[in-house]
């Protein structure tokens, strides 16, 4: 490598994991692209669009529609000399490969000490009438699964530097992006950070009132909420989790003990929600709170079709602002100057106004 | 196989019926007042209708996420359909599914996800409990050629055969999985029905665009199966026009060779069933009528189904468990 100094870009999250996938790729042949439609004209949202021409058809594959086996297939092959990256457009395909990710992928290295390295991509597909099939955040069931990574990249650069990462790791990573995240852009910081430092939680605004820890597309809702809590003197701290396998303790420990005040901000329903697993672990360890931990998660109950009937299931921006009102004794009127300070879609089963279907 | 005005007469009425709909459905589909994805029959309605034609409402039927025509060929209710596509009340799941999720039970239509594959074994099982309790009802699963690449199918096929369950599988062989050809995702010359037939079951392969072909074929296989003569499996190759989901046409896009889509259009379901009608001697006033009395149909329907109250969020927690 030559020391060209290379001009920092801004890319959306589309564009930077295909700049991840692209240069991970050419660092290392064995790389190979699989999953349903590929390199068709849609190209995965246009995160595999060029793929093929720049690496070949035998590198940038469609598959049949056999996700079970294709699962088991990217397993064997990364048994023996290849580094798939397999492709589901919805997390909720994923589970027809889970025995493989679970049972297979998971245990593999832990009985015969053979590297895994695998990296699945699973998109969450929540919004826009999506309805029960097509819009769980399921990740928080293969967290529960020692043996597989959980990326959760919130922002363009860390999808690409995470990609990159991802196809660099000897074990199985499941690369999880929530659909509302494609169309955000990030500052690209190309410094080949390293798997550990990625798993490591990053805090994304200072702030010394309340803690919001939140992950995937839940932090932009927690910023947003911050933001409108700034405009009225109130700093929040919010956290990136970045990883679901692990959570990185210290970081939100210290972040807790300088607030006193912590808000959890999750994807998944209530019950059992990962959430609570962060709350529990500094509960377990004695922080001190002023106020009692607060979970903002989604209803227990699937994502119903309808807009109208799916109006709670989009717990977001709202939702932590309300929660860091209770947590700051919170006047009803200054709850709802926060509330009207926030950046608000037109509905809330939709990020913004030009985000609509049909896919 | 050659079928008598009257019944030819409503065979057409229905592929009609549902081309009309469908088209209605595209064209007010960018008010996005129906929040949800649709995958449109158009193109492949004379399938749905020829096989329906032979059931009853004590039959069970399930289907994907491509349903609309599944559902409305067994007369189900069309104003159920379109209020569920507006996410209202009046809906058949309530608002709760959308297009890519319907039910009728009263006319038999049991239910459709759209999980590729995942309705397969469900019908089966719908088979293997009329079989257990030697009730004479049959089960039919429709799947497509890109389900057939689903590893629970060949699973499924096996478990059909082996228990002979009354059992019709009906796979609409359009080419494509979304963009991708047949010949990207299946060996190239292999015959889907040659394969089902050597997993054990009874297989026929006819033109999915010529009802009289579908009506024919359905006849001797439904009534093969109500004998006790175990599974069978047709396959019937037509051609879908509109884009694999939404109300557009995609030929821009370029997935499809030049000239094919033309091609399909011109063996139009549709058409080919006026043919017959015309043939058959009835006068084209009265088809015109028909046709009329359809569009009055759905005119009506949907006014009567936007009518319909929208849901309450609060009750989006009920049914979670029985
Ligand atoms: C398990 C699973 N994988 C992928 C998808 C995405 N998907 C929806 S429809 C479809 C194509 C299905 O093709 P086919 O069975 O031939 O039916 P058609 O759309 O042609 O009617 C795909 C890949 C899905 N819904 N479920």
């Amino acid at each position: 490598m030559s020391d060209i100094v290379i001009e920092q870009q801004t890319l959306n999250y589309i564009d930077a994991i295909r700049e991840g996938i692209s240069e991970a790729m050419q660092a290392d042949e064995t790389i190979f692209v699989i999953g349903e439609g590929v390199p068709d004209p849609k190209a995965i949202f246009g995160s595999t669009q060029g793929l093929r021409q720049q690496f070949g058809e035998h590198r940038v594959l469609d598959m049949p529609l056999s996700e079970n086996a294709m699962t088991g297939m990217c397993i064997g092959a990364s048994l023996n000399g290849l580094k798939p990256l397999l492709i589901h457009q919805r997390i909720d395909f994923s589970l027809l490969s889970a025995d493989q990710l679970i049972n297979q992928a998971a245990k593999w290295h832990y009985l015969f000490h053979q590297a895994v390295p695998l990296v699945v991509r699973m998109i969450i597909g929540k919004g826009w009438g999506q309805g029960p099939q097509h819009s769980q955040a399921l990740w928080g069931l293969y967290a529960q699964v020692p043996g597989l990574k959980i990326f959760l990249p919130a922002t363009a650069n860390d999808a690409k530097q995470m990609m990159k990462a991802a196809l660099n790791d000897p074990n199985p990573v499941l690369f999880i992006e929530h659909r509302w995240l494609h169309h955000t852009e990030s500052l690209i910081e190309d410094n080949e950070a390293t798997i550990n430092e990625l798993s490591k939680a990053m805090v994304l605004r200072q702030g010394d009132a309340a803690t919001i820890v939140a992950s995937s597309y839940m932090v932009h809702e927690a910023l947003n909420a911050a933001q409108a809590c700034a405009q009225f003197g109130m700093e929040i701290e919010v956290i990136d989790l970045r990883v679901g396998h692990e959570f990185d303790y210290a970081t939100i420990a210290a972040s807790v003990n300088k607030t006193k005040n912590l808000i959890v901000a999750d994807l998944h329903p209530m019950h059992l929600s990962p959430g609570h697993a962060i709350i529990s672990q500094l509960m377990q360890n004695g922080i001190q709170l002023q106020t009692p931990p607060r979970l903002v998660a989604q209803p227990n109950h699937p994502v119903p079709t309808s807009w109208y009937l799916a109006e709670n299931s989009y717990q977001a921006a709202e939702a932590i602002a309300e929660a860091i009102a209770q947590s700051q004794n919170l006047t009803a009127l200054q709850l709802k100057k926060i509330l009207a300070a926030l950046s608000q879609p037109p509905r809330t089963d939709v990020p913004n106004r030009s985000f609509c279907g049909p896919f | 196989m050659t079928i008598v005005v009257e019944k030819l007469l409503d065979l057409y009425s229905q592929i009609h019926l549902i081309r009309r709909i469908e088209e209605k459905i595209a064209e007010e589909y960018h008010q996005q007042t129906m929040r949800c994805p649709v995958h449109l029959s158009i193109g492949q309605e004379a399938v749905a209708v020829g096989v329906s034609a032979h059931l009853n409402s004590n039959d069970r039927v399930y289907s994907n996420h491509r349903a609309h025509a599944h559902y409305l060929a067994l007369n189900a209710n069309l104003e159920s359909l379109i209020a569920e596509l507006h996410g209202l009340e009046n809906g058949c799941c309530g608002g709760r599914g959308g297009s890519m999720h319907l039910i009728d039970l009263e006319k038999g239509f049991a239910g459709s996800t759209p999980i590729v594959g995942a309705t397969v074994p469900i019908a089966m099982g719908a088979a293997f409990a009329f079989k257990q309790q030697k009730r004479s009802h049959i089960a039919v699963s429709y799947l497509g050629d890109g389900c057939f690449e689903e590893g629970v199918v060949y699973e499924s096929l096996n478990f059909a055969a082996l228990h002979r369950l009354p059992i019709l599988f009906v796979l609409e062989n359009n080419q494509y999985s979304v963009y991708t050809r047949l010949k990207q995702r299946q060996p190239e010359g292999r015959s889907i029905s040659k394969l089902a037939a050597a997993m054990g079951v009874s297989v026929l392969h006819g033109d999915g665009n010529c009802i009289d072909d579908v009506y024919g074929l359905a006849a001797q296989a439904i009534a093969q199966i109500r004998a006790g003569k175990g599974p069978y499996f047709i396959e019937l190759d037509t051609y879908r026009w509109p884009e694999h989901c939404g109300p557009s046409d995609d030929d821009h896009l370029g997935y499809r060779p030049q000239g094919e889509l033309a091609a399909w259009k011109a063996r139009c379901p549709l058409q080919y069933a006026k043919t017959l009608l015309v043939q058959a001697g009835v006068a084209l006033n009265h088809i015109q009528q028909l046709e009329q009395k359809n569009s009055k149909k759905i005119e009506s329907a949907w006014v009567k189904a936007l009518n319909g109250l929208t849901p309450n969020p609060k009750k989006a927690a009920e049914g979670v468990y029985v």
